[in-house]
């Protein structure tokens, strides 16, 4: 019997302390983040969304070799001596024409492995964390500033290039086959001197 | 009401009808107030916001939930009873709605004048049980199944309390007429039957621990009947998914939960009117004070209607207080506690009502 009473007046009284705790929780202020509206502040060394400056990269393909996923993917074509890249901001000189450079966000894992090895600080983690889309192919950022008709020119100039420097190898292998034969042909008259001259002046060409 | 419309109107039916769709007028609008306020008093209780982007502070928030189930599409699954299935949620309406036939909204306006109120309102949520169970088993799913089950055997366990008290309490005032009772608390707030009512006397202070105690079971199990947490094993989340009401989708869903929180009102209105004397104010009346006579029903359903929302409060309250309760300590707290109590309780208020 005083058990029985005794659970009966448990029961009320913790019932009585529990509102008492729950009324007081009315008047606490609450905790909640209004998200879009309200952000948390961010750490000061958060890696998000990664993001590439163009104007600094000199298309090393360094950040590319870095990743583990390989989510970064570099195209690039050398730049003919005509031509004035420009300089980066630390003051290297740029040789490529960086043709594509593209980074697969979705398969990026965000370990900033990339960051590190870029010898100019082009490549590096913002603190933009909402970027989601509805197409998966929509998360291939393309860094790349140059037009696709601007790609075919590089490439046809590069290509062009190549091919006069082909010819003109070719013209001086043939200059030297020529003055090699010349050469041969006055050997008999006058052997070490002319032919020491020739090949100094057949490396000056090339 | 009735009475004075039909001798404006001298129709019938008209009267009857405008006087039995009256409490729709309430409730439709007190479950849009309410189901915002579970929400916000849920929020805050955890210290969170709540609802906050549907107009200010997520007001229009139930209006657009209002809306869209309207939009919803009525789902009925293969291997169910369609019959019985589209008419439990009538059913389980009609049964919680028939209950404010009987409640005094103000001395003015009450659904029938019956001498029987409280006595009819026991017998009529009965109907409830009968539609819950109609609907757990004609889902033709386990679950439904067992919240329906469960549902059916604490409904009428608690009955049994519940009748206790009240028959005490009807013992010592002598009515059963629920507008009667609170005529009887009349004027000011030691009238009404928590303190003793509204006699002078002894009596009056030696019955207040004896109330006190009638008060709480009554509270307690009515909380039970309307299947609110601590006491919602019919629709237990974790375990039964949603109980009874688990097939059902859009408008038909909506008929449940019209129901449920009509009949928190219904049994908050209930133990308003048993205890703290129904429409009656605490204080007296302004439109006596200022001679104005109109007014005073306005008040008195402003009283009725802030009495029930104030314990629905509490029931909101004890919800996000307390976790739910295991089926043997329902039942245990049904039959080995209240049960007795309120025999005693009985015995007692009958004792000291014939001295």
């Amino acid at each position: 019997m005083r058990q029985y009473l005794k659970n009966t007046w448990e029961g009320i009284w913790t019932i009585i302390i529990g509102m008492k705790i729950t009324f007081k929780h009315l008047f606490v202020p609450s905790v909640t983040i209004q998200y879009p509206d309200q952000k948390v502040p961010l750490p000061e060394r958060v890696r998000n969304r990664l993001y590439v400056n163009m104007d600094d990269c000199i298309g090393c393909d360094q950040c590319a070799r870095a990743c583990p996923v390989n989510c970064i993917d570099i195209e690039t074509v050398k730049s003919t001596p005509g031509e004035n890249l420009g300089q980066t901001s630390n003051g290297k000189k740029k040789a490529l024409w960086v043709t594509k450079f593209d980074i697969d966000i979705a398969k990026c894992c965000y370990c900033q492995l990339c960051v590190f090895p870029c010898p100019t600080d082009c490549i590096y983690m913002t603190d933009v964390y909402e970027f989601s889309e509805f197409k998966r192919n929509e998360l291939i950022y393309n860094f790349s500033t140059m037009q696709p008709g601007e790609v075919e020119e590089k490439k046809d100039n590069f290509e062009k290039f190549q091919a006069e420097k082909e010819a003109q190898k070719a013209a001086a292998a043939k200059a030297k086959a020529e003055a090699a034969a010349k050469a041969k042909a006055e050997k008999e008259k006058d052997e070490k001197s002319k032919n020491n001259n020739s090949k100094s002046s057949s490396n000056d060409v090339s | 009401m009735y009475e004075s419309l039909v001798e404006i109107t001298g129709l019938e039916i008209f009267a009857a009808f405008v006087s039995a769709a009256m409490p729709v007028a309430f409730l439709v609008p007190f479950v849009i107030i309410a189901v915002y306020l579970e929400r916000k008093v849920s929020a805050h209780m955890q210290d969170r916001l709540g609802p906050m982007r549907v107009g200010y502070h997520g007001l229009l928030q139930t209006i657009a939930d209002f809306f869209k189930l309207i939009q919803k599409e009525d789902i009925v699954a293969e291997g169910i009873d369609k019959k019985f299935f589209n008419f439990a949620p009538f059913l389980v309406f009609a049964g919680s709605y028939a209950v404010y036939a009987a409640l005094p909204f103000s001395s003015k306006y009450i659904g029938s004048e019956t001498d029987l109120g409280i006595f009819y309102i026991i017998a009529i949520s009965g109907l409830v049980v009968a539609g819950i169970l109609m609907a757990g088993w004609t889902s033709n799913n386990k679950y439904s199944l067992y919240g329906a089950m469960r549902s059916a055997a604490q409904i009428i366990s608690y009955e049994i309390p519940t009748a206790l008290v009240i028959l005490s309490i009807i013992m010592w005032t002598g009515t059963m007429s629920l507008a009667t009772m609170s005529e009887m608390q009349t004027a000011y707030f030691w009238n009404w039957n928590i303190l003793g009512g509204p006699e002078w006397g002894i009596t009056k202070f030696v019955l207040i621990p004896f109330l006190l105690v009638a008060f709480i079971i009554l509270y307690v199990s009515t909380l039970a009947e309307v299947n609110r947490t601590p006491f919602d094993m019919p629709e237990a989340e974790s375990e039964l998914v949603a109980g009874y009401h688990t097939e059902y989708s859009g408008m038909k869903f909506a008929m449940f939960f019209l129901a449920e929180y009509g009949n928190m009102f219904a049994v908050s209105a209930i133990v308003s009117v048993i205890f703290f004397g129904g429409y009656q104010s605490p204080f007296g009346y302004l439109g006596n004070t200022l001679g104005i006579e109109w007014l005073v029903p306005f008040e008195q359903v402003f009283w009725f209607a802030a009495k029930g929302i104030f314990f629905v409060f509490v029931q909101m309250w004890l919800r996000w207080t307390l976790p739910r309760v295991r089926v043997d300590q329902l039942m245990t707290i049904c039959w080995k506690y209240l049960i007795p109590y309120s025999f005693v309780n009985l015995l007692v208020i009958g004792i000291i009502t014939l001295l």
